[in-house]
């Protein structure tokens, strides 16, 4: 029972994960139908600047909810204008370029904070859980994302800058021909996406050391969750990180992580290959 | 349509201008990476035929690379003989990309997508062969060794003669021939019809298929010709290192061979190949330092190409030499204008 239990959690914890990572990511790819290869360090950045706050004395729950997202947010808006903004409609160019900056933020990040890992411990100790330790960190992570999950719910269903939002991700000339500047909402759509790639980043950074390649571990699975769950934002990006966490930990927890994660993967592709437009694209076609 | 468009025809005079190159330069220097450099080339070349001229990009050709150098390694381990190790390691990688292909392409999978895919079946190879530490991870006599890798495998020898193996000098040898070989395949592929769908494919997906062309089928055979040479780099560069690794399989490989690629100039094939010679060289380099990394220079490099010339370097170049020799034509002879409609234009074709 206890076991069940457990397992259970962990498989909430592994939704929480993927949806908490893809958000970013989602939203750029569902308003803008940009793919940001950069994502996994947008998200490493965010772990950065929460480290380096937490070092410096700030207190590391301000450090991850607030300043990583608004450092991130910042870099994500110097991104859009330098380098997104020339490539909108080619979307095989933004995925070269932004693995391009994914590179670059490597190399930079390589040469300011070296290539050895570094680590905060988490703020929250563990729990007994019947006869299992548990860590308690995983629930915070868990309450993160249902937050943040109803937060871009309601921004998106309830002011008037999500129902821009929602019209230029369903018919851009329409938005522009009502007097909303298309180039303005993608920007601030870019920056909104970078700014909860950090705030990602920021959240995990206690659970997981760092290093300047630890983006490479979110987006895959930031990658698969995003474009399986299709382009509308919450509902496609819940109903694949509901599949594929489940997948990832229940193979996880029956034969292996790695195979977990590897079937994971595997049934990316299957998902894929049947439905070419994501989940949403084929079943909850009218949601946001 | 203009040439470089087109298939482009070979340049026999600078085809034996290169032969004679790679066979006289061991006389001025080492061979050791000039060796790698010429296996990397391979590997651009592989990705550079199916990006550049059928349109298809690999976001993960490194799994095919990775995968020709494990089949080399595990058979040469069974096998002590190394001539079927070889074929093997390019037919195993042209299988699996058949078979990738096949499912891609006839379930019509558009090219982002396809990206997608192609990236998550690297991270599945290179995830797993990370994990098979251990004795449970055997294949006959060879040991997977996991993220150590395999070490220590039987290098090329001369067929039939298992005892006569062949390092140094020879590999590169090998490995030249091997290039120039794949580029004559290139050439004869892209001469003929095969390799003119493909083009036709690149610039009109929907006209060939109305044409009745089954541009599926195309796809798929010019994906898994691609994997074959991608394989047979793979396997080149285990006899070069001597070991392979999960990282064949990575994510910083397959950007980089990319790159190599896009900067060097799609729709040429030369133009993969002094990419890969160049970038790679630059990689060396910057390996022998700590300040600078080589994926802040490659990153930095791609943005600019992908923002800057798109075409890639050397197809810019090949356009601002024959718009320079159109120009100098005019100027000095009214007989240009009749050279040039006999196709005698330089810089045109490759």
């Amino acid at each position: 029972m206890d076991y069940a239990g457990v397992v259970g959690l962990e498989i909430l914890y592994m939704i929480a994960f993927l949806a908490l990572t893809s958000a970013g990511l989602a939203i750029v790819f569902g308003m803008m139908r940009v793919i940001n290869l950069a994502h996994g360090e947008f998200v490493m950045l965010g772990g950065y600047t929460t480290i380096a706050c937490h070092n410096a004395g700030v207190n590391v729950y301000f450090a991850m909810l607030v300043v990583a997202p608004v450092v991130v947010g910042i870099v994500g808006l110097v991104v859009e204008r330098t380098i997104i903004r020339f490539l909108y409609g080619r979307m095989i160019d933004t995925m070269l370029a932004t693995w391009g900056l994914s590179l670059l933020l490597i190399g930079l990040v390589t040469l300011i904070f070296g290539s050895t890992a570094v680590s905060i411990p988490a703020p929250i100790s563990g729990y007994r859980f019947g006869e299992y330790q548990m860590g308690g960190y995983n629930l915070f992570i868990i309450l993160v994302t249902a937050a943040l999950v109803v937060a871009t719910w309601a921004v998106l269903k309830f002011t008037r800058a999500g129902l821009i939002a929602r019209g230029a991700m369903q018919g851009a000339e329409v938005v522009s021909s009502l007097g909303y500047d298309p180039r303005k909402v993608y920007m601030v759509t870019f920056t909104a996406g970078a700014a909860l790639s950090g705030l990602a980043g920021g959240v995990l950074a206690p659970l997981t050391g760092l290093l300047p390649s630890s983006g490479g571990a979110y987006i895959a699975k930031a990658f698969i969750t995003v474009i399986t769950g299709g382009a509308a934002v919450i509902s496609g990006t819940l109903s694949s990180a509901v599949i594929f966490g489940t997948v990832n930990q229940l193979v996880s927890f029956a034969v292996h992580p790695v195979i977990g994660e590897i079937a994971m993967l595997a049934l990316a592709i299957v998902l894929l290959r049947l439905m070419p437009k994501g989940i949403t694209g084929r079943f909850f076609r009218d949601s946001t | 349509m203009t040439a470089w468009q087109s298939g482009g025809r070979i340049r026999w005079g600078w085809f034996l201008l290169a032969t004679a190159i790679l066979l006289l330069l061991p006389l001025v220097a080492d061979t050791h990476t000039p060796t790698v450099l010429l296996i990397w080339a391979l590997f651009a070349l592989s990705l550079g035929m199916m990006w550049g001229y059928a349109g298809l990009l690999s976001f993960g050709h490194s799994a095919y690379f990775g995968l020709g150098a494990y089949t080399y390694a595990v058979a040469v381990i069974n096998m002590g003989e190394s001539t079927a190790p070889l074929l093997l390691a390019m037919m195993v990688p042209a299988i699996a990309a058949a078979v990738i292909g096949a499912m891609m392409f006839y379930g019509r999978i558009s090219d982002v997508y396809m990206g997608v895919i192609t990236l998550v079946v690297t991270l599945i190879l290179f995830n797993f062969m990370s994990a098979t530490a251990g004795d449970a991870y055997v294949i006959g006599n060879a040991r997977l060794g996991g993220f150590n890798g395999i070490p220590g495998f039987q290098t090329l020898n001369v067929p039939g003669y298992p005892e006569i193996s062949l390092f140094g000098l020879p590999t590169y040898y090998v490995c030249a021939v091997a290039l120039l070989l794949c580029y004559l395949v290139c050439r004869w592929i892209l001469a003929r019809s095969f390799g003119r769908v493909l083009v036709g494919i690149r610039e009109n997906e929907a006209r060939c298929e109305l044409m009745g062309y089954n541009v599926s089928a195309y796809k798929t055979a010019i994906f898994a010709v691609s994997a074959a040479m991608a394989g047979l780099a793979g396997c080149l560069f285990a006899n070069w290192a001597e070991i392979v690794t999960p990282r064949m399989f990575s994510l910083g490989q397959a950007a980089e061979v990319l790159i190599w690629v896009i900067v060097g100039g799609l729709g040429t094939l030369i133009g993969p190949i002094l990419g890969a010679i160049a970038l790679g060289f630059v990689k060396l380099l910057l390996g022998e330092q700590t300040v600078i990394d080589n994926s802040l220079v490659l990153g930095a490099l791609l943005i600019i190409v992908v923002l800057g010339i798109p075409r890639g370097v050397v197809p810019t170049l090949q356009r601002a030499w024959a718009s320079i020799g159109r120009q100098s034509h005019q100027r000095h002879s009214k007989a240009g204008t009749a050279r040039r409609r006999l196709g005698a234009s330089p810089g045109e074709h490759e």
